[in-house]
């Protein structure tokens, strides 16, 4: 029982970070029908610039505080959020009126870019993240469950930043504005409202979450290299699939219900088989409701 | 794009020179520099096995040009990136074969790139030494695939030995990855090997490299209470399974391979490494005048940089192809090819090298230890007597091949293969004695300190 607590306990840990990157994913589908895949290497620059603040500009990877830890995360939401900002701008906007494939194109060449170019810039080699003041192993136990302080914070954070969505989303006149396009991009731009801005502010939004996931990931995992968006990414899209694309609170169902999968196949059927029998239970899910757990099933405009 | 399409002819000639001059070399024999061929990770997540090989070939082929070169003929290498990827090695010993007409192959580090490699150049008849990939199957590809390390039953072999021995472990546990040939083959050795020398594998568990995330398989791990835990994975995830293990309580000895040889492996793993043992191909601690020299020439060339044991594999790799190439009648592949085969006593600074008819080198392999801030300490030295995993009586027979750090032990009765045995006798005794001396821990790997 402890042990399937403790199962409970790190797969939900891992699937925080997963939500949260999975919320860009989701959001940017929302407003634009694109699978933004620069996504995942969004995350990886937040993590890498993490790193370059943290470690090499400044010593703060030497004696870690909390206020360091923030100023590192602002910085690298600044970063992340101009990448995005930049990526749409001058990736997605000129191509917004070609066919939708054009874009997804688009999508995976910045990715790539992002990978290759990083492995170039940063260099290809992992290196140690250590921005936050304790360290993974820390923890406290509770009824026997290992629970580290920073799995509690990835968790506290993710969950503070999804409510904060929910009220930008559905309390703010952006979001209101964010939930009109997506609902019909024409119509929202008779209305009066500046799409482009929308548009933008989404990447924006999605890109600073990202940053976030980052920096709590490489806390936790302590390894930052050029090409570590790649998994998180294709995870996190998986996620966003799982719950609904284009739905918000399914994105964050999605990343929570593949982390536990992960940690629970890969303790109690086998490890070797923990992807596989992690994505094959997601394809039985889509095979019943192909919307996505949290979707709903439009029909396809005409 | 006019002037894309003007590049574009620009390189295309390059490209057509190119050619030209490497079939004109292959006609022409006398002149001209003789090409070698490398592939290696230069990029990717693995970028240090390509780069430190890289250093390695290098040095080793400016020296022999300095000294003359080959039949009076410079060498020159053209190394090639595969970014860590198996298609791209496959397809960049294409490139090599077959536009620039290359003389032999060196490369890859990774077993699984190797097997991609070797292939092609047993079709074209071109040698290929591969510094480091322990896999068996490599040079069961074909006569002209060859190796400068020895192979994963041995590493299995000697971990499995170097526990039981020394380290007095009944139980143990695998954590192996299963995407990789290399880590699949050595957690299968040492299950065998340690079965066989009474003790008993607690759990057997994977991951995938490249997951970051290993509580679930450790928790298993540690409930069912193993001695020690044997991971044969690379150093991208060994840091990071390290650390996890610590913090869901497993803190026995952790055990690898080769594939944890990497200044980066302490930087990620900090502290959680302590005490653990990998076994390797050779060590910077090691007190053997060759090695020292080795280490020498090497800083001088490369800004103080210690050199790993990728490193030392590839110099000697590239050297025994070119010692190889200087004894050959003539530079075709078959002719280096049998020069290769004979390959006995070649003296390289990870030991004497002698081909065994498997196309394998047997040599020795030591013990290093982790020590504080990240320092490899040579921890035993472990000689290859009854190497392959299917020598069994040579395992059954061995009651003391730990030295550990004491005294050499070469008796010529325990040598590998029948066939290399009187060659390798007396010189390796001594050479043994002169290698195995003090275990003194100098720090080997410099740590980055960013």
């Amino acid at each position: 029982m402890t042990e399937l607590l403790q199962h409970i306990v790190d797969g939900v840990s891992l699937g925080a970070i997963y939500a949260l990157i999975a919320l860009g994913y989701t959001m940017v589908y929302g407003v634009l029908q694109l699978i933004n895949f620069a996504h995942g290497d969004v995350f990886m620059l937040g993590a890498m610039i993490g790193w370059y603040l943290s470690a090499r500009w400044t010593s703060e990877a030497l004696h870690p505080s909390w206020l360091g830890a923030l100023g590192v995360s602002l910085f690298c939401m600044l970063v992340c959020g101009t990448t995005g900002f930049l990526i749409e701008r001058f990736g997605y906007r000129p191509l917004r009126n070609s066919p939708r494939l054009n874009s997804l194109i688009t999508a995976i060449g910045f990715s790539l870019l992002l990978e290759y170019g990083g492995q170039t810039v940063f260099g290809p080699n992992p290196r140690a993240f250590g921005a936050m003041p304790v360290d993974p192993g820390e923890h406290f136990t509770l009824f026997g469950v290992a629970i580290s302080y920073l799995d509690l914070i990835s968790i506290g954070v993710a969950l503070l930043l999804m409510v904060a969505l929910q009220l930008i989303i559905f309390r703010t006149r952006i979001g209101t504005a964010m939930r009109a396009v997506s609902w019909n991009p024409s119509v929202a731009a008779l209305m009066g409202v500046n799409v482009d801005r929308v548009i933008s502010f989404t990447f924006v939004l999605g890109s600073v979450l990202a940053a976030v996931a980052a920096v709590l990931y490489a806390s936790s995992y302590r390894k930052v290299e050029p090409l570590m968006g790649l998994m998180p990414g294709l995870k996190a899209f998986v996620a966003a699939v799982l719950g609904g694309i284009g739905n918000v609170q399914g994105a964050m169902l999605g990343g929570l219900l593949l982390g536990l999968a992960e940690h629970l196949v890969s303790s109690y059927v086998s490890s070797s088989w923990k992807d596989g029998i992690a994505f094959a239970i997601l394809i039985l899910i889509l095979l019943v409701k192909p919307s996505g757990l949290l979707g709903k099933g439009t029909a396809e405009k005409v | 794009m006019r002037r894309l399409s003007v590049s574009l002819v620009c390189l295309l000639a390059a490209i057509g020179c190119k050619k030209e001059q490497g079939s004109g070399m292959v006609g022409a024999g006398a002149k001209g520099p003789i090409v070698v061929g490398e592939v290696g990770s230069m990029t990717g997540t693995e970028a240090t096995f390509g780069t430190s090989s890289d250093r390695g070939i290098q040095l080793a082929v400016s020296e022999t040009n300095t000294a003359g070169g080959v039949k009076g003929r410079q060498i020159q290498v053209m190394a090639l990136d595969d970014e860590g990827k198996p298609e791209e090695a496959a397809t960049a010993t294409t490139r090599l074969i077959a536009s620039e007409h290359v003389t032999a192959i060196l490369g890859e580090v990774a077993s699984t790139r190797s097997l991609f490699m070797a292939p092609k150049c047993q079709a074209a008849k071109v040698p290929m030494v591969t510094p480091s990939s322990t896999n068996e199957r490599v040079t069961q590809v074909g006569d002209y695939i060859f190796r400068a390390c020895f192979i994963d039953p041995f590493q299995g072999y000697v971990m499995a030995r170097f526990a039981r021995d020394t380290l007095h472990v009944d139980k143990s546990a695998i954590l192996k990855d299963v995407r990789n040939d290399y880590s699949v083959g050595l957690a299968k050795v040492f299950g065998e090997n340690f079965k066989k020398m009474g003790g008993s594998i607690a759990d057997e568990e994977s991951y995938s490299s490249g997951d970051v995330d290993f509580k679930a398989q450790l928790t298993n791990i540690k409930n069912t209470n193993p001695d020690s835990l044997y991971i044969p994975g690379y150093y991208t995830d060994v840091g990071l399974i390290a650390r996890q293990a610590r913090e869901v309580g497993l803190t026995v000895p952790l055990l690898g391979g080769d594939g944890w040889d990497s200044e980066k492996l302490y930087e990620i793993g900090g502290d959680a490494l302590l005490g653990s043992y990998f076994s390797n191909h050779y060590s910077v601690d090691d007190p053997s005048p060759r090695i020292q020299e080795f280490v020498v020439k090497f800083k001088k060339a490369y800004g103080g940089q210690v050199p790993d044991s990728l490193a030392a594999q590839a110099y000697d790799a590239a050297g025994m192809l070119i010692d190889a190439m200087k004894r050959a009648s003539d530079l075709s592949g078959p002719a280096i090819r049998d020069a290769l085969a004979a390959t006995k006593q070649y003296r390289g600074v990870t030991g004497d090298i002698t081909m065994d008819q498997n196309r394998n080198a047997s040599k020795p392999a030591v013990v290093l230890k982790v020590g504080k801030g990240g320092k490899y300490e040579f921890a035993g030295k472990i000689q290859p007597e009854g190497a392959a995993a299917k020598a069994e009586p040579a395992v059954e027979r061995g009651p003391k091949k730990t030295e550990g750090n004491t005294a050499p032990d070469a008796a010529p009765g325990t040598m590998p293969t029948p066939t290399t045995m009187p060659a390798m006798g007396a010189d390796s005794a001594a050479q043994s004695a002169a290698t195995t001396g003090q275990p003194q821990g100098v720090p080997s790997g410099e740590h980055p300190k960013r």
